[in-house]
């Protein structure tokens, strides 16, 4: 209708294998096992009352079929006692469900303590997740390290609209609204890359906003900040370093960061080699995809704000080089 | 046509809002047709991004504003009058007044399609994507966006619907005949005075926020800019506000149809008079205080978010009520399968459905995995759906014979109830799995996930069975209209005063309003010229009519 050459543009998702079958039932933290858990007995509960009615309604429809012609039926006066029965009976079984939802929410969901600082700031974008950890001053984008086994304190921003920071299989969701500071608490009980996604509308590429939080023992984590901290090597090779020639003349730093300096319109490229996925974990990362993704970013995404710089064959080869080399 | 053009007889007004909603309806529902083409397989590419986010921004704001709304509030005009025993609305102006914004402020809507694209930052319109920073037009007409013509198209139809309320508060609390106190109005006049007044609440608080919407994208205010100060939340609080009363508009007069239906092909009085007005009259007092739990994922405080989960939860009862009264109702009748009968059955189990997922968000916990998710979109189109369309379809195989004077086939209706009830429950129950599976909410494309595909598969076949559904009926009032049995005054020997007159009514309703000797007057009436006429009472309820 109004995107005629869309068709063209088609990209197909990777990285799906990331998910299992029922995110929301595949807890892989004590806060979502509590919702998991939570969620179990309120369907069975739900599932419960839709049968009695069903049964109470098959059973009208069976005794109580009439023919034309049939004489009314004399009339009824409702029982008080029945009417009070049936409005007591669901005050206080949701009584019970409600008082088993606020056991999960503070399992889920406790205050932090005063002035608590967080250990990493998580930002939305459109339509990228900005981390950053205000204790090492590490800076990332679209992949969220986490240590296991313990409760990790994020504060939820925005930087442009609303957006939502979802990760089923560990945490509830929370909404990232500009202007306003939240919060949750990240857990993951092992080791292991868990997929996220944006939850709340926020713009055309909102289908394409996926995150990675990935959970490492403490050591491994700590090994992880320490090299996001350090500098990586200069460009080895010929091709490499006409790339970060290129990086330079097309003003790549406008929007992107490095090492600290740069825009903070798009996602930080200082250890880019060293992510698992690009474009918000639409693609993995690889030469091969960041070439596709430099040739044409809103042929990955259309609407994407990332423009299309024009860039031959040549320029995108020597830029990958120089990309792939960022560990 | 200068005739309907002029007209403020409320029944051909009445009979206008219904139309117009029809012809929404159609278009609401083939943009709902090429949502589900677009996610029928995965990384599927029928429509682009803009595309998708125009469709389903407006299917929303059609359904909710210009086929719920003026589908129930048309159905309430045409109805009122003649079962209060009255000869039109308190104003008959207003009332065409009201009507004329409605098709004029949805053509606005409808006109931004074509003059800079619609809105793409959905029905429920956030700022600051709904902010000019994020949605603005490029089109013949200058940077006005879609979101522009959103806002004060909802603004002309927002005023339309405040006036039908107020002119339908007014109808009721003076114009019911002599004899009709309110202890012995029809239930469909008692649900639709309570919706009337949450229109009145409830409506205002989202024409102001509109406004400032508007001066925020065209006058440089900053009500809900945060780059300017102002406050993102503070725009969900006013929609909510709005928003969820809105819910309740749109369920409550399906209420209503139901309270009316189920007794007359049960052949009893309703069960629990007293008790279905009253919970009907609560769900409208909880519906307003209720509104955050759209925004339990918003971070609100946990105090502020407990109070909302509870006030939530507590509306469950009055609505469980209802359908226990109905159900008692059918107890100890004799039951009538005539097609409205048959939808209201199949109202009762759909909506429970959708009543029982709202539980699920009530329970707070649970909104915080589910919210956002196509869990709600399967919530609430059970809802909207099973509950007020199917409400709808009842009401309209009941009192279509008073409004045209001829029946609707038995036998298309047949084929439209099985046809709606499978393909509702195709479509949307699914949707419950692929939320636990994670999919969110208005997405144009998605990845092949496991079990997704498979479930987006069926939930556009349902989709497809659920339109044809729609063309069955429509069929089927198009060759009733013209060859349909003539239904004659009161075909289904129901009670209440709009049986009393011909059908089609004549403009001025009634020659003479029968007396109301009680609740169901004419039933009454009937025993009361049987034991002066025979002296023949076998007892009450069980007089022989011969």
């Amino acid at each position: 209708m109004l995107e005629p050459n869309w068709a063209a543009a088609a990209v197909v998702w990777q990285l799906t294998e990331l998910q299992g079958l029922l995110p929301v039932f595949e807890p892989a933290s004590p806060e979502a096992r509590a919702l998991s858990e939570l969620l179990f007995w309120v369907s069975i509960l739900c599932a419960a009352i839709l049968l009695l009615v069903g049964v109470l309604i098959v059973d009208a429809v069976i005794r109580y079929r009439g023919r034309e012609g049939d004489l009314d039926p004399p009339a009824k006066t409702a029982s008080y006692k029945v009417e009070i029965a049936w409005t007591a009976a669901p005050v206080v079984l949701l009584a019970i469900i409600f008082g088993f939802t606020l056991r999960t929410m503070g399992l889920v969901n406790p205050d932090p303590p005063r002035n608590a600082t967080p250990e990493v700031v998580i930002r939305g974008h459109q339509w990228w997740w900005e981390a950053t950890y205000p204790a090492s001053g590490v800076v990332t984008a679209n992949e969220i390290h986490i240590p296991v086994g313990r409760m990790v304190l994020a504060r939820i921003e925005s930087a442009d609209v609303v957006h939502d920071f979802w990760a089923a299989n560990l945490a509830r969701k929370i909404d990232m609204i500009p202007g306003r500071e939240n919060f949750v608490w990240l857990q993951a009980d092992t080791a292991g890359t868990y997929l996220g996604r944006c939850a709340e509308y926020c713009g055309t590429q909102h289908a394409h906003m996926h995150f990675l939080v990935i959970a490492q023992e403490d050591s491994t984590f700590a090994a992880w900040q320490a090299s996001q901290l350090e500098r990586p090597a200069a460009p080895s090779g010929t091709l490499a370093t006409q790339g970060l020639a290129i990086f330079s003349e097309k003003a790549c730093l406008s929007c992107h960061s490095f090492g600290g300096t740069g825009g903070n319109a798009a996602p930080d490229l200082t250890h880019l080699a060293s992510r698992r996925t690009i474009a918000a974990a639409t693609l993995t990362n690889t030469p091969a995809n960041l070439a596709r993704w430099l040739r044409n970013p809103g042929a990955i995404k259309p609407g994407a704000t990332m423009p299309n710089f024009q860039l031959h064959d040549g320029e995108i080869a020597a830029l990958v080089a120089y990309l792939s080399g960022l560990r | 046509m200068l005739d309907w053009a002029s007209t403020v007889d409320h029944k051909k007004i009445g009979i206008l809002y219904m139309l117009t909603a029809l012809v929404f309806f159609v278009i609401g529902g083939l943009e709902a047709l090429a949502m589900r083409i677009q996610l029928s397989r995965p990384n599927n590419t029928f429509l682009g991004p803009e595309t998708y986010n125009q469709l389903f921004t407006m299917h929303g704001t059609t359904m909710i504003f210009l086929v719920g709304m003026p589908l129930l509030i048309g159905l309430a005009i045409y109805l009122v009058p003649l079962m209060i025993g009255a000869r039109d609305m308190a104003f008959p102006r207003l009332n065409a007044f009201g009507y004329w914004l409605i098709p004029f402020g949805g053509l606005l809507i409808y006109f931004s399609f074509f003059a800079t694209g619609a809105s793409t930052a959905g029905w429920f319109s956030y700022p600051p994507l709904s902010l000019r920073n994020y949605t603005l037009g490029n089109g013949p007409f200058g940077n006005v966006g879609g979101v522009d013509y959103w806002s004060i198209g909802l603004l002309i139809v927002g005023v339309g619907s405040v006036a039908s309320a107020i002119n339908l508060i007014a109808t009721i609390l003076l114009l019911r005949a002599p004899g009709m106190g309110f202890g012995r109005m029809p239930l469909f006049c008692w649900l639709i005075f309570v919706t009337a007044a949450l229109i009145l609440i409830a409506i205002p608080a989202l024409n102001a926020a509109l406004v400032m919407l508007f001066f925020d994208r065209r006058f440089g205010t900053a009500f809900f800019d945060p780059t300017g100060g102002g406050s993102p939340l503070l725009w969900q609080n006013f929609f909510w506000i709005f928003g969820h009363p809105e819910v309740y508009i749109l369920i409550l007069p399906a209420f209503a149809i139901i309270s009316e239906v189920i007794p007359v092909f049960a052949r009893k009085p309703i069960y629990g008079y007293e008790f279905v007005a009253g919970s009907g009259v609560s769900i409208g007092l909880f519906g307003l205080f209720v509104w955050a739990h759209h925004m339990f994922a918003a971070g609100l405080s946990q105090g502020v978010t407990i109070w909302f989960g509870a006030a939530s939860m507590l509306i469950a009862v009055p609505t469980g009520v209802k359908i226990f009264n109905w159900i008692g109702t059918l107890w100890g009748g004799s039951l009538r399968f005539r097609t409205p009968l048959l939808f209201a059955l199949a109202f009762i189990l759909q909506f429970t459905v959708g009543g029982l997922s709202g539980i699920v968000f009530a329970t707070i916990a649970l909104d915080w995995q589910l919210t956002d998710t196509y869990f709600v979109v399967a919530h609430l189109h059970y809802v909207l759906f099973g509950g007020t369309v199917f409400a709808v379809f009842a009401g309209t195989y009941y009192w279509f014979p008073k409004f045209t004077g001829r029946m609707l086939s038995e036998r298309l209706g047949r084929w439209h109830l099985w046809l709606a009830v499978i393909g509702l429950n195709a479509t949307f129950f699914v949707q419950h799995m692929l939320g636990v599976m994670g999919m969110p909410r208005r997405v144009y494309t998605y990845g092949d996930f496991p079990g997704w595909a498979l479930a987006n598969g069926i939930s556009t076949v349902g989709a497809v069975i659920l339109g044809s559904s729609i063309v069955v009926f429509l069929w089927n009032m198009y060759v009733s209209l013209r060859h349909g049995d003539i239904a004659g005054d009161n075909p289904w020997d129901a009670w209440t005063l709009e049986w009393a007159t011909t059908s089609p009514p004549q403009p001025e309703n009634f020659d003479t309003v029968p007396p109301v000797l009680g609740r169901r007057p004419l039933y009454e009436l009937t025993a009361q010229r049987e034991s002066a006429n025979r002296r023949q009472s076998v007892g009450r309820g069980q007089e022989i009519v011969l």
